[in-house]
């Protein structure tokens, strides 16, 4: 099975992505609990493109394709030709730091990273995937 | 997306989150925690009854205020989480950093106790 959503870059529109990943998973039947912590990964990984690749920018659009290869799997990608925001290749500030220099971004990484088991990101045909692997 | 009301009671400020907080608006909790402290309330209770979801963006306005808040001592105890926004919470480990309750009375009375 495959799902697919096209939306533009306004933080506005995070609301709808939350709103597509939650349907298509208790579609297929993953339980409550994995679906709010899939929902929030994905807000999260969207949010970042949106802000760090787009610069919120409305007229550019994002592509998020939801497969459901086997039993157990989903992958999300996120497909788009902005420039490559790798949360690989950001450090996860210390929660010390994050209060101490009052800091509110790194969090959304810290979540990303505990919720899926695999982030990478790939070049194909001139577009940035960003893909995300959960087993449930 | 997000409607914030806040009241007072029993000397607290009682800021009430309803619906959800995400990097749209996130700012909304911003502004009401700064409004909070900016009129001097020394105990901020966060009723988060009616919240629904809530993202990094927001995680990140609490975390924030850590710093300030325990040199202006004031005592900020958020209550009422459900369980899918406690999740949230768990999976940071930010209960270690934040105060949280059950309900509103052991929120004024943790404030209470704190603030003596």
């Amino acid at each position: 099975m495959s799902y697919r959503y096209n939306i533009g870059c306004s933080l506005a529109n995070l609301k709808g992505i939350r709103d597509f990943v939650r349907k298509t998973l208790i579609e297929n039947n993953v339980p409550e609990i994995q679906v709010s912590s899939i929902v929030l990964a994905l807000d999260e990984m969207c949010s970042n493109v949106m802000i760090h690749a787009h610069h919120c920018n409305p007229e550019d659009s994002i592509e998020l394709n939801i497969d459901h290869p086997q039993a157990h799997m989903f992958i999300f990608e996120i497909i788009d030709d902005g420039s490559i925001f790798d949360i690989n290749k950001f450090d996860e500030p210390s929660m010390d730091s994050l209060v101490h220099d009052k800091r509110k971004g790194g969090l959304g990484i810290r979540l990303v990273k505990s919720i899926m088991d695999k982030v990478e990101y790939v070049n194909e045909e001139g577009k940035n995937i960003c893909r995300l692997t959960k087993k449930i | 997306m997000v409607s914030i009301k806040r009241l007072q009671e029993a000397g607290a400020d009682i800021i009430a989150v309803i619906g959800e907080i995400d990097a749209s608006s996130s700012i909304e909790l911003d502004l009401a925690i700064a409004k909070s402290v900016g009129e001097g309330f020394k105990k901020i209770l966060v009723d988060c009854h009616a919240l629904e979801y809530i993202s990094s963006a927001g995680l990140g306005v609490f975390m924030s205020y850590i710093e300030e808040l325990r040199e202006k001592r004031i005592q900020m105890v958020l209550f009422g989480l459900k369980e899918k926004v406690a999740n949230t919470f768990d999976i940071l480990g930010l209960a270690d950093l934040l105060h949280i309750r059950e309900n509103k009375s052991e929120a004024l009375k943790l404030a209470n106790e704190l603030s003596v």
